[in-house]
């Protein structure tokens, strides 16, 4: 597995990406939008992009995910994409019947410059319905970015500022996460007795249920009138800096709605910021419930310290997420020493740092010295691991390559995860999330110990 | 269940006008006493329509090239379409040298707004340093993405100077998404690809053993070219090179010295084999290795080809020993699957070839259609020179091959070849239509609404498809199969694969799972009255 892959590191000059750590802008917008309420989600460009996006987050997911495309040949390619993208929206609406439609752009119709907006305006789109756009080109950033750019979509087409005086209530980002992450913050956020609108929110869109019926728009996603609301929120959460602070900023900008940037909520410390925050905003104590949770998380994480302590970790994935994780596994007194993640890690939006100044100063001051990297590859993270061997990788489906070429194990998190199932059901933020987390991670421990004693040192009680 | 006229002319009458009229052409009723019946294929998917339809440049690299294990394959473009082609067709390959296998590797320019602007040929000039510098791969080969194509990036040019600068071959393909309608012109400019500068240039001559063949249009998903390979090597053939699955460009640079040509997927590749058999002389014949009887028929027909006698008592030999082996095997699935009807709507040849497997353990192909055919592999070949090229098909360049100088063979007499015309497939493909029953349902490119509303009509047991509409089918209730990857289960060619495909059916159809869809308290009234007899009443 993987045999070709050298220890020496050479510097590669090429800026081209070996086994990649992040993917293309539209599948993130696609995702997103699934997150409205009745969307049917776009694809502008070539019918292979819309075709490899639901594939990958149908497997990911496991469950449908519905979009279409303007399929273009090589004459729209030349002439442009105005004809397909109005014949597609006259389909869409007659066909479908969606509530909204929601276009992202590819690399394709990038490049040609096609105008969504003054398509749109010029497209027959029946009364009552809307059709937005965001501006996804492949060349540009990650899927986090071309999700982070479908939300500010939802903003800038859907929020207004119609109340005099702002409402108790706020908005929620939550970032590019599961929808069993969405409904863990709604959760907590409930447990506070809190008024929110999370926007884009695919619990109950991309986990529906089984019934014996398929339904082209499952039960989830934000409403158009939630998403008009956002407006008159008192605060915007924007939860993961990368995924959700542009469309927290754009509304900032439109409806004067103020910003709290904050961490995705994984593990103990950013659980702790985002609740502190939710405290403030209403003002209201902590639930009794949640601060239960948290006593347990506490206790599980002093029980079981000893598992963890000292053992080296690598992490790659989305920016937010491996934050996130990085922060839970230092708190848990691990050694993250390679952190890496795919997407470049300057500072977007208004918010200051970058990707890897936060991991190091984070790293510094658990006195871990470790190799962070933004815009990196795993074959880099490969050869960081053969170099400084570590106990764990973190990471999504794949990185079980590198997880059996070095006999290490891997724990599963973050997107996409192609071979396993269940873990879009199952939150890993808030206090419940890090419990899960911590199950996961000391049980691939554990399991390794099992599997590696000898006869004589194989124990019942650990 | 049987579909009549009127029910289809209901569903199709639920659509826009225009796209009533476009869709009408790809639909078909099947009816034998009009045979034959014409249908439209590989023309334009209609805009806002929900395909399963990829793109050329999944048809080359993800479907043809990518399979070649020992070539590094740089995709040239944004880092999406690398990413989604990286491991995920379960094309199976192990390699004596691990060294020089980067069947797991995923290789991409990642190219950023920059080089968009400027241009990408620096870029992949030094990517292709990178790669030489790190892995020295015996050959590489580029795979355009839309951009590319638009900025006008000139490929062929940085590989001939790749090749110059490394003594390797640098092969580029200009497969843009944009190109053609469907994965299928991607497919072919791949082989086209190969045919002209891959095939023929080995140093080989001859066969180094008796009974060489290729098989063509094989991709080893979860393993079906080894099961064939299995068969066809317990017989006693020696393969040259499968064309691609678990395949390796040294191997390929030698297909020319095959005595016959095995076609498995005839939309993919049928062109090849009639360019091997223009330039080398190698006839082909059209093979199908899913189904027990479909197995046993095509190694008859390659045994009848090579007509040695000793050849053909092995094919017999070998047939009674699997058929020993597994017929107790089938026999407990058939009982499970007897009387239920089946949707089979696959990429290229599988809508066809897996009917057979169904109608052996008693299913019934209600449905049948491919996401990226031509009309030749419905109607027949013989509808080859009807079919008008529109405009997206001449966009796919032409190859004309012309007889080798030195390495045309006659294989076989110009008598033999009429001779075995008649008893096997030499050089023809009827096409699905002919083995479809009257009623049953011929679809082209068939998309999610008509998927919903012929459920609704046929009520079938069981869905054949692809990812995309798998959680649907599901959703309703209904099993479906994955037959791009099979659910990560297979292999389902020869004689174990349809064990395998026997055992995974029988699963579905015998899950438990199924039965807890309906809550109990759904079939029950919460408050049960209990009706008391009054005295003196009635």
């Amino acid at each position: 597995m993987l045999d070709c892959t050298p220890k020496e590191i050479k510097e590669r000059t090429g800026g081209g990406m070996i086994n990649p750590a992040k993917t293309c802008q539209p599948i993130g917008a696609m995702y997103a939008a699934l997150g409205i309420h009745k969307c049917l989600p776009h694809s502008h460009g070539s019918q292979g992009c819309c075709s490899f996006h639901r594939m990958h987050l149908t497997r990911h997911f496991r469950d449908p995910v519905m979009a279409s495309t303007s399929s273009f040949t090589e004459g729209s390619s030349v002439f442009g994409g105005g004809a397909n993208l109005k014949t597609a929206i006259k389909n869409v609406f007659s066909i479908y019947n969606p509530d909204v439609m929601a276009v992202h752009t590819t690399c394709l119709t990038e490049t040609i410059g096609d105008d969504i907006p003054s398509i749109i305006r010029s497209a027959e789109v029946p009364e009552g319905k809307v059709v937005i756009h965001a501006n996804t080109p492949s060349y540009q950033g990650s899927h986090v970015t071309g999700f982070s750019n479908m939300v500010k979509g939802m903003v800038s087409y859907f929020a207004e500022a119609t109340e005099p005086i702002k409402k108790e209530q706020i908005n929620v980002i939550p970032g590019f996460v599961n929808p069993a992450d969405m409904r863990e913050i709604k959760r907590m956020l409930n447990l506070m007795g809190a008024k929110y609108i999370m926007f884009p929110d695919t619990s109950g869109v991309v986990d529906s249920p089984m019934t014996g019926e398929f339904q082209m728009y499952p039960e989830g996603g934000t409403t158009v009138a939630q998403l008009k609301d956002t407006g008159n929120s008192k605060l915007s959460v924007a939860l993961g800096r990368f995924a959700s602070s542009d469309a927290a900023e754009l509304l900032a900008k439109k409806c004067q709605v103020p910003v709290a940037t904050l961490k995705t909520p994984i593990g103990i410390k950013a659980t702790d910021a985002f609740l502190m925050v939710a405290r403030r905003a209403f003002s209201k104590e902590i639930a009794a419930e949640l601060e239960l949770e948290r006593g347990q998380l506490v206790d599980i994480m002093t029980d079981t310290h000893f598992h963890f302590h000292g053992k080296k970790v690598a992490i790659f994935g989305d920016s937010d997420i491996v934050t996130g994780v990085t922060e839970f596994v230092l708190s848990l007194g691990m050694k993250p020493v390679h952190v890496l993640t795919g997407t470049p890690g300057g500072a977007i939006g208004s918010s200051v740092g970058s990707f890897e100044e936060d991991i190091q100063e984070m790293l510094q001051q658990a006195g871990v010295a470790g190799n962070v990297k933004a815009g990196g590859d795993l074959f880099t993270f490969h050869q960081w691991i053969k170099n400084e061997p570590v106990d764990l990788i973190i990471g999504n489906t794949y990185g079980k390559y590198i997880a059996r070429a070095e006999d290490i194990p891997l724990v599963r998190v973050g997107f996409p995860i192609l071979d396993r199932s269940v873990h879009s059901y199952m939150p890993i933020v808030g206090y419940r999330g890090a419990m899960r987390l911590l199950e996961m991670i000391s049980n691939a421990l554990l399991d390794r110990q099992d599997r590696d004693a000898l006869d004589e040192d194989f124990e019942l009680v650990m | 269940m049987a579909m009549t006229e009127k029910q289809l002319e209901e569903i199709l009458a639920q659509y826009p006008s225009k796209v009533q009229k476009n869709r009408k052409k790809h639909v078909l009723v099947r009816n034998e006493s009009a045979d034959p019946q014409i249908i439209e294929a590989n023309t334009r998917t209609i805009p806002g329509i929900i395909t399963n339809r990829g793109c050329a440049y999944a048809g080359c690299k993800g479907v043809v090239v990518g399979p070649l294990k020992d070539m590094v394959h740089i995709t040239h473009g944004p880092v999406g379409c690398a990413y989604y082609t990286w491991g995920t067709r379960r094309n199976k390959a192990k390699s004596e040298d691990p060294s020089k296998n980067f069947i797991n590797y995923c290789f991409t320019t990642d190219m950023q707004e920059s080089d968009i602007v400027f241009g990408g040929e620096k870029k992949l000039t030094k990517v292709i340093d990178d790669v030489m510098a790190i892995f020295k791969p015996n050959a590489i080969s580029i795979s355009a993405t839309c951009p590319v194509g638009l900025i006008g990036d000139d490929l062929g040019a940085v590989a001939k100077k790749a090749e110059e600068k490394y003594g390797i071959q640098v092969l580029s393909f200009n497969c843009e998404g944009y190109k053609g309608v469907s994965q299928s012109a991607g497919h072919h400019i791949a082989n086209n690809g190969l045919m002209e500068h891959v095939i023929g240039k080995g140093e080989l001559e001859e066969a180094p053993a008796k009974f060489a063949i290729n098989l063509l249009g094989e991709y080893n998903i979860g393993g079906d070219g080894w099961e064939v390979e299995r068969i066809l090597k317990e017989i006693g053939y020696h393969i040259v090179t499968v064309m691609t699955g678990d395949g390796k460009y040294e191997d390929l640079r030698n297909a020319h010295i095959a005595e016959l040509n095995l076609v498995q997927c005839h939309r993919s590749i049928n062109y090849i084999a009639e360019m091997l058999e223009i330039k080398y002389g190698t006839p082909w014949i059209k093979v199908n290795f899913v189904g027990v009887q479909s197995t046993i028929d095509t190694l008859r027909n390659i045994a009848e080809y090579f007509g040695d006698a000793a050849l053909t008592q092995r094919t017999e030999e070998v047939i009674a020993k699997e058929l020993a082996r597994i017929e107790s095997k089938l026999d407990q699935y058939k009982k499970l699957c007897e009387g239920k009807t089946a949707f089979c709507f696959v990429g290229g040849s599988r809508g066809h070839h897996f009917q057979g497997l169904f109608k052996e353990l008693g299913i019934d192909t209600v449905l049948a259609g491919y996401e990226f055919a031509h009309r030749d592999d419905y109607e027949g070949r013989q509808v080859i020179p009807d079919i008008k090229l529109d405009a997206d098909t001449k966009n796919i360049p032409d190859l004309h091959v012309e007889k080798d100088p030195e390495r045309f063979k006659i294989k076989l007499s110009p008598e033999r070849y009429e001779e075995l015309k008649k008893k096997i497939p030499l050089g023809q493909y009827r096409g699905m239509n002919v083995e479809m029953k009257d009623g049953t349902v011929i679809v082209d490119d068939l998309n999610h609404f008509e998927t919903e509303e012929f459920i609704k009509i046929l009520k079938p047991d069981i869905l054949a498809s692809g990812i995309k509409d798998k959680y649907v089918i599901q959703k309703m209730g209904l099993p479906s199969k994955q037959l791009h990857s099979y659910d990560y289960s297979g292999p389902y060619a020869g004689f174990n694969g349809a064990v395998k495909f026997a055992e995974d059916i029988t699963m579905s159809f015998s899950s438990p799972t199924w039965n807890f869809i309906t809550p109990p308290w759904k079939d029950e009234p919460l408050l049960v009255g209990t009706v008391t007899e009054e005295e003196g009443v009635a």
